[in-house]
C-alpha cells in the first residue's frame, strides 16, 4: 500500500538544517559516522514523501541496510543491530535529505511502508484510546466501578503511605536544619559532604528524592566560593519552607500542593495525566534542549513555547548513562502537538501529547498524520479542519530550503528578570524561569575586557566616560563575570557562573551585535542555551573562562 | 549575588510579614541561634531556629522576587564586517565535522578509515580558494583547531577572518592570531595592522612588544614594501641584533630592487647573522652590487678552454678569502672536512647570477653550460653550487637542465656516479646559504661520503648524483614539469625514495603522475611487502591523489592471492590500504563537490581553480 500523496506541497522545501539533523545525534561519535554517510555514494533507493524519508545505505555486509525515517516523530527505523538512537544511517539519510540534492518524491518500499503504516495505525489507536479515556472521565464510568473502585483504592492507600512516610522524612529533615540554625552555619564548610550525605539518605528511605536531591546541593554550596553563607542560608530557607510546605500539603490550595508533591520528589504517572489532563494544543518551537549526565542517567530537558498561547513549556526525557535519550526534536523545529502540563501552581512541566506534524523554523509544515486527508479524518475529525487550515496556509509559504528562520520574538532582560519574578509568586522554589532574550549583546568577563585594553582595541562607545567605569568597578566588585546586555547598554544580565554553555561561541555569533538568546534566567544569573544567527544554533558546552 | 538586590526598598506585599535584614539573619545563622538571638521573634512554642529559618524563606523569595537588573559593563566594539559568502549547508557541516574529529582525537581507530585530522588542511585551503567566510558559531573551534596545530594557522585564519581576530583579542588563549595575520589574505582589510593609521602604526612600532613588531612589519611589507623598509630604517641602529635578524629576515617578502641601498649597509652590521642575511638577500637581486661583485669573483675562477679541440671547463678556486668577501658574506671558515678552496668557490657561485654564466660561455644555454666536461673533478662542486643558485633566484631554466642532465635524468639508473667530487661534496641543500647553514660538511673523499651528508632524506641507494637535490630543484618548475618528472622518476626507481619529490608536487597531483604511483603501489604490493613499508607515500597519496583515480584504484581493494614469496599476510593489509585510500578519495571529491555547491549567497567566487599547493613534505625555498 502506499501513503497519499500531498502533490502541492514542496517537500523539499521544508528541509531540517544539517545542525538540526546533527543535533539529533546520541554522541560525537554518531555525528561523525553520520556525516560519513551523508554523501549519496553509499545510498540507492532513497525518496521522501509525506514526511517519510528511506533509503538503502550499503555496508560492510552484503544486504544493504534499510533505513526509513517518520519525520513527525521524528522516529527512526533501520535493520542495522546498531543501538544507538538514531544510528548512523538514519543520521546519514536525514544529513543526506537535508543537504545534498532533493531526493525523489517516490511510493515507498514494502519495508518502509510497513513500518510507517505501523506507526501510523498506533498512533491513531492511542488517539482512540485517550479519546476514550476522556469519554470515560465525562460518563463517570458506570460500567466496572467496583473493580476499578477497589483499584483506586488499593492505589490511593499506597500514595497515602508513601506521603505519610515523606511526611516522617521532612519532620527529621527540619529537625536537622534547626540544629544547624541552632549551632550556627558558620563551620558548615569545615564539615564536608559527608553529613549532607547521610542526611540525603535519609531522604532517599522516606521515599522523597526530591528533598534529597536538594540536601546534596546544600554539600556543594559550601565550596562555591565567596558568598556561600548566604547561599546555603537561603538554600536552607528554602528546603524548610518546602519540608514545613509538605507536612501541611492538605491546607494548601490545590495547585501549590501539587508543586509541594513534585518539589519533595512525588512523581504524576505521563500515561494517566496524557488521559485526564486537558490538553494545549499549540504550534510548539522548540527553544533549547539541555543534556546532563548524573553518572546514572541522562537526562534531557527540552523547552518549547507555543506560538499561539505564548506559553512556555519544559520536556523531560531519560536515557541509561551515557545513551541519549529519546526525546530528539531538534532547537528551530515547530511542532504541532498537544502538551499536558504537570499540575503545578507554575505549570511549566509538561508530557507530549498527540503530534499532528512539524514545521520548521515557520516554513512549511511536515504533515503527519492529522494533515494527510484519509487518516486526518479517521483519527482526529473534531481538529482536521484547523489542521488543514493551518497547513495550507504553511503550504502557500514555501521556504527556500536552508532559508534563515526568524529568530522568535522575545523581552529585554528587565522584562526577563520580572517573568522570573512572577513566576516565584507562584512556586517560590523556582531556580529561574525560561525566557527569550531579544536585542542583547554578550559581554566577557573583566578579564577578557582587560586582554581587549591591552591588545590596544577600542571598546565600545556607547555608555559613559571612563569615570563611569571607574565607579563601577569600585563600588561592584565580584560583579566582573560575563553578561548578556541590552542593545541600549544600560541594564544587563549576569550569566549565572555555573553556566557551562560555551560563550565564546555566544561571542563569535555575536560579533558585538545584539542578538537573541534562549535560556533560563534565575537569581543567580542567567544560563544562554540558544543563540539565533539567522537560524537557531544550540550552544555547545564548553568552557569559557578567560586566561589560564 | 552579582545581580542587584533591592530587599531594602519595595515593601513586602500584603499579608506578608515584615522581614528582617538580611544580613542580621545570615548574622544569627552564622553564630548560631544558641549564641545570637535571631531578630525575629519565635511564635509561641516555635523553636527560634524555626523561626529564622521561616524568615529566611520569605526573605530569599522576596529578594529573588525584587531582583533588579545589573549595570551594564562596557564590551568590545563590535566586530568588523566580513563581506565573503557564507559557506554552503553541507560544507559547514563538514567542518564542523572536520573540527570535532579534532577535538576528539581518539581517530585513525579503524585501518580503513580516512584520517579527518589530515584532510582539515586540504579542506581550509580549499575554502579559502572559494574565497568563503566560517561560520561564526565555529570560530571557536577553528581557533582551538588552529591553536593547537601550527599548520593549520594561516589557512584557519584566513577563513575565519575579521571576526576570529576580534574575538582573538578577547581571550588570551588566541593570542596567537593576533602575532601574524592571514598571509595568504594580502587584501584582505581584516589583516591586522591594516586597519591601523600612520600614527597608530608608528606608536606600535616604537612601544610595541617583539612579537607584535615582527608582526606588523611582515604586514606592512605585504601591502606597501617601501613604507615598511621606511620604518624599519629610521629605527636600525638602535635594534638589537636578534631583532634586526628577524627585521632583515621579513624583507624577503617583497624585496626588490629599492631595497639594495639598505640591505647593502647591513652587510657591514655587527653581527655576522645580520650580514649573512644581508648577503643572501642581496644575491637574490640580480642587479644589486653585491651580485656583480660576485659574478666577477666566480667567474675569475671559471674558464672555458679547448682542450685538444674539445671545450672544457677549468676551474681556479680561490686562493684566499680576503675581507671584501668577508663583508659579502662569504663564510671563511669551512666546516670540519671540506677543503677551504672549494668551500669559498661554492659560495660564490652560488651567489651569482646565473645569467652571468651563460654571458661568460659565449652564450651557451643553462643545458649546454652543464654538458661541458670539467677539468679535474671539479664538476660536482661546481654543479651543485649551480644547483643551490638555482634554487635561491627560482631560475627554472636551470633547474631544469640541472634535473636533466645525465646524472639528474629521473630514469638514469641509480648507480654511484663517477667519484666526482674532489674534496668532498658539500650539502647542497643548505638552503639558507648563509652562516653555518651547511650542516655536517662531509669528510674529503669519494661519493659515498658526500652521500652520507645528505642525511636521511633520501637512502643512500637513491643519493644517485649526489650533488643536486631533486626536490628543491622541482619546486623552482612548474607544476606540469614537476609532476612528469616525479612520474618518470617512479616508473624508473618505485616509491621507496619517491616520498620528498611527491611532497613539493602539487595536489591533485596531475597526470601522469597519479598513475605511476598507483601502478608502483600495485607493483608493490604484488611484490608481497607489507604495505607499511610505503606508509609515508599512502598518507600523501591519500591527500594528494587526484579523486578521480578512486574508480581505478577501486579493484585493488579486493583480496588479491597471496603472492608466493610475499610477507604474510601482507595482502590482506594491503586491501585495508587501499580501501582507505579509496575512501579518502571519495571524501575529498564529496568535500570539493560541497564546496562548490551554490553558496547561500548567490554571487559568489568565481570558480578560482587550483592553485599552488603541495602535498605537504616541507621544501624549505632557498
Amino acid at each position: 500500500m502506499g501513503w497519499p500523496s500531498v502533490v502541492d506541497m514542496n517537500w523539499q522545501g521544508e528541509r531540517w538544517t544539517a545542525e538540526q539533523v546533527l543535533a539529533l545525534a546520541p554522541d560525537a561519535a554518531s555525528q561523525k559516522a553520520g556525516g560519513k554517510l551523508s554523501s549519496p555514494a553509499p545510498w540507492s533507493g532513497t525518496g521522501v514523501r509525506d514526511g517519510a524519508l528511506w533509503g538503502l545505505c550499503s555496508g560492510s555486509g552484503s544486504k544493504p541496510y534499510q533505513t526509513v525515517i517518520d519525520l513527525s516523530g521524528p522516529a527512526y527505523r533501520c535493520s542495522c543491530p546498531s543501538r544507538k538512537f538514531p544510528c548512523k544511517h538514519a543520521l546519514g539519510l536525514l544529513l543526506l535529505w537535508a543537504t545534498e540534492e532533493p531526493m525523489p518524491d517516490a511510493e515507498a518500499p514494502p519495508w518502509a511502508a510497513e513500518w510507517l503504516t505501523g506507526r501510523r495505525e498506533r498512533a491513531e489507536r492511542e488517539a482512540a484510546s485517550y479519546a476514550g479515556a476522556q469519554g470515560a472521565d465525562a460518563g463517570e464510568g458506570a460500567a466496572g466501578a467496583g473493580d476499578d473502585g477497589a483499584a483506586a483504592r488499593r492505589r490511593a492507600d499506597r500514595i497515602e503511605q508513601r506521603e505519610r512516610r515523606i511526611a516522617a522524612g521532612a519532620t527529621e529533615l527540619e529537625q536537622r536544619l534547626t540544629d544547624l540554625i541552632r549551632d550556627g552555619l558558620a563551620g558548615a564548610d569545615r564539615s564536608g559532604y559527608a553529613q549532607w550525605d547521610e542526611t540525603a539518605a535519609r531522604m532517599v528511605d522516606a521515599q522523597a528524592p526530591g528533598l534529597a536531591a536538594r540536601v546534596r546541593e546544600l554539600g556543594a554550596i559550601t565550596t562555591s566560593g565567596a558568598g556561600w553563607p548566604s547561599r546555603l542560608l537561603e538554600e536552607c530557607a528554602l528546603l524548610h519552607l518546602l519540608s514545613e510546605g509538605f507536612q501541611r500539603v492538605a491546607d494548601l490550595p490545590a495547585p501549590l500542593a501539587a508543586t509541594a508533591r513534585t518539589r519533595v520528589g512525588l512523581t504524576t504517572d505521563t500515561a494517566e495525566l496524557l488521559a485526564t489532563a486537558e490538553p494545549v494544543r499549540d504550534d510548539w518551537l522548540v527553544l533549547g534542549r539541555q543534556d546532563s549526565d548524573d553518572g546514572k542517567l541522562t537526562t534531557r530537558r527540552v523547552w518549547l513555547r507555543g506560538e499561539r498561547t505564548g506559553r512556555m513549556a519544559l520536556l523531560l526525557s531519560f536515557g541509561a548513562a551515557g545513551r541519549a535519550p529519546e526525546l530528539a526534536l531538534p532547537v528551530g523545529l515547530v511542532l504541532d502537538a498537544d502538551l499536558a502540563y504537570y499540575p503545578a501552581a507554575r505549570p511549566l512541566r509538561a508530557a507530549l501529547g498527540r503530534r499532528y506534524g512539524t514545521t520548521n523554523g515557520g516554513g512549511a509544515p511536515t504533515p503527519a498524520v492529522a494533515s494527510t486527508p484519509e487518516p486526518a479524518a479517521a483519527v482526529a475529525p473534531a481538529r482536521s479542519a484547523g489542521a488543514d487550515a493551518a497547513s495550507a496556509a504553511h503550504a502557500g509559504a514555501t521556504r527556500a530550503a536552508g532559508a534563515p528562520a526568524q529568530a522568535p520574538p522575545g523581552v529585554d532582560v528587565s522584562t526577563a528578570l520580572a517573568a522570573y519574578g512572577t513566576a516565584l509568586r507562584d512556586d517560590p522554589w523556582l531556580d529561574a524561569w525560561p525566557v527569550v532574550l531579544s536585542r542583547v549583546v554578550p559581554v566577557p568577563d573583566a578579564a577578557a575586557l582587560e586582554a581587549l585594553a591591552d591588545a590596544g582595541a577600542p571598546r565600545g562607545g556607547q555608555r559613559g566616560g571612563g569615570a563611569g567605569a571607574a565607579t563601577e568597578s569600585a563600588t561592584r566588585t565580584g560583579d566582573d563575570g560575563w553578561q548578556l546586555a541590552d542593545a541600549g547598554g544600560t541594564f544587563a544580565l549576569p550569566i549565572d557562573p555555573r553556566c557551562t554553555s560555551n560563550l565564546w561561541q555566544l561571542t563569535a555569533i555575536s560579533g558585538g551585535a545584539p542578538l537573541t538568546v534562549f535560556g533560563e534566567c534565575g537569581h543567580r544569573g542567567f544560563v544562554p542555551l540558544t543563540v539565533w544567527n539567522g537560524a537557531p544554533v544550540a550552544l555547545t558546552s564548553g568552557t569559557h573562562r578567560t586566561g589560564p | 549575588m552579582t545581580l542587584t538586590d533591592t530587599s531594602a526598598a519595595p515593601p513586602a506585599p500584603g499579608g506578608v510579614r515584615p522581614v528582617a535584614d538580611w544580613g542580621d539573619l545570615l548574622a544569627a545563622a552564622l553564630l548560631g541561634t544558641d549564641r545570637r538571638t535571631p531578630p525575629v521573634a519565635a511564635r509561641p512554642g516555635q523553636d527560634p531556629a524555626a523561626a529564622l529559618l521561616e524568615a529566611a524563606a520569605i526573605s530569599t523569595v522576596q529578594r529573588r522576587a525584587g531582583l533588579r537588573p545589573a549595570a551594564a559593563r562596557r564590551g568590545p566594539a563590535p566586530a568588523p564586517a566580513d563581506p565573503r559568502p557564507d559557506l554552503p549547508p553541507a560544507a559547514r557541516v563538514r567542518l564542523a565535522m572536520l573540527l570535532t574529529e579534532r577535538a576528539g582525537s581518539g581517530g585513525g581507530g579503524s585501518r580503513t578509515a580516512p584520517d579527518l585530522a589530515e584532510l582539515l588542511p586540504q579542506w581550509l585551503s580549499a575554502a579559502n580558494r572559494h574565497g568563503y567566510r566560517a561560520p561564526s558559531a565555529l570560530l571557536p573551534a577553528l581557533l582551538d583547531a588552529a591553536r593547537a596545530r601550527t599548520d593549520l594557522r594561516p589557512a584557519a585564519l584566513t577563513l575565519a577572518g575579521p571576526r576570529a581576530l576580534w574575538l582573538a583579542r578577547l581571550n588570551p588563549d588566541w593570542k596567537f592570531a593576533l602575532r601574524g595575520g592571514p598571509p595568504t589574505g594580502a587584501s584582505d582589510p581584516a589583516a591586522p595592522g591594516a586597519a591601523l593609521d600612520a600614527a597608530a602604526t608608528q606608536r606600535v612600532w616604537d612601544e610595541g612588544l617583539f612579537a607584535e613588531r615582527v608582526a606588523l612589519l611582515a604586514s606592512l611589507r605585504r601591502r606597501d614594501p617601501a613604507a615598511a623598509l621606511a620604518l624599519l630604517a629610521r629605527t636600525w641602529s638602535t635594534e638589537r641584533a636578534e631583532d634586526r635578524l628577524m627585521f632583515l629576515d621579513s624583507l624577503r617578502e617583497g624585496l626588490s630592487q629599492a631595497d639594495e641601498p639598505f640591505v647593502e649597509q647591513a652587510l657591514s652590521d655587527r653581527s655576522r647573522n645580520v650580514r649573512s642575511t644581508a648577503a643572501e638577500l642581496l644575491s637574490a637581486l640580480p642587479d644589486s652590487a653585491l651580485a656583480a661583485r660576485m659574478a666577477a669573483r666566480s667567474t675569475a675562477c671559471v674558464t672555458l678552454r679547448a682542450d685538444a679541440g674539445r671545450p672544457v671547463l677549468t676551474v681556479a678556486p680561490p686562493a684566499s678569502c680576503d675581507s671584501e668577501m668577508e663583508r659579502d658574506g662569504v663564510i671563511a671558515k669551512p666546516p670540519s672536512g671540506r677543503g677551504e678552496r672549494a668551500w669559498w668557490l661554492g659560495q660564490l657561485v652560488e651567489a651569482t647570477p646565473l645569467d652571468a654564466w651563460v654571458e661568460r660561455f659565449g652564450g651557451r644555454t643553462p643545458a649546454q653550460i652543464l654538458a661541458l666536461p670539467v677539468a679535474d673533478d671539479w664538476q660536482a662542486e661546481l654543479h651543485a653550487a649551480w644547483g643551490r643558485a638555482a634554487v635561491r633566484q627560482r631560475n627554472a631554466d636551470w633547474a631544469r637542465a640541472l634535473l636533466n642532465t645525465p646524472e639528474g635524468d629521473p630514469s638514469a639508473p641509480l648507480t654511484d656516479p663517477p667519484a666526482t667530487a674532489p674534496q668532498g661534496a658539500g650539502h647542497p641543500g643548505g638552503g639558507q646559504g648563509g652562516a653555518g647553514a651547511h650542516p655536517g660538511g662531509a669528510p674529503a673523499g669519494g661519493a659515498s661520503a658526500a652521500r652520507a651528508a645528505l642525511g636521511g632524506h633520501l637512502s643512500p641507494t637513491a643519493a644517485g648524483p649526489s650533488w643536486r637535490d631533486p626536490a628543491k630543484l622541482l619546486a623552482v618548475l612548474p607544476a606540469a614539469e614537476r609532476a612528469a618528472w616525479v612520474a618518470e622518476f617512479i616508473a624508473t626507481h618505485g616509491l621507496s625514495d619517491a616520498f620528498r619529490l611527491l611532497g613539493v608536487c602539487t595536489v591533485p597531483w596531475a597526470e601522469p603522475l597519479g598513475r605511476a604511483v598507483v601502478d608502483a603501489l600495485d607493483i608493490a604490493r604484488d611484490a608481497g611487502s607489507y604495505p607499511w613499508s610505503f606508509s609515508g607515500v599512502m598518507g600523501l597519496a591519500e591527500r594528494c591523489l587526484d579523486p578521480a583515480l578512486a574508480d581505478r584504484l577501486e579493484v585493488l581493494t579486493a583480496i588479491a592471492e597471496e603472492p608466493r614469496d610475499g610477507a604474510p599476510g601482507a595482502i590482506g593489509y594491503w586491501s585495508e590500504a587501499f580501501q582507505r585510500l579509496v575512501g579518502t578519495l571519495r571524501l575529498r571529491a564529496t568535500m570539493q563537490a560541497e564546496l562548490a555547491a551554490a553558496p547561500d549567497q548567490p554571487d559568489g567566487a568565481p570558480d578560482p581553480g587550483e592553485t599552488e599547493e603541495t602535498g605537504g613534505a616541507e621544501v624549505s625555498g632557498a
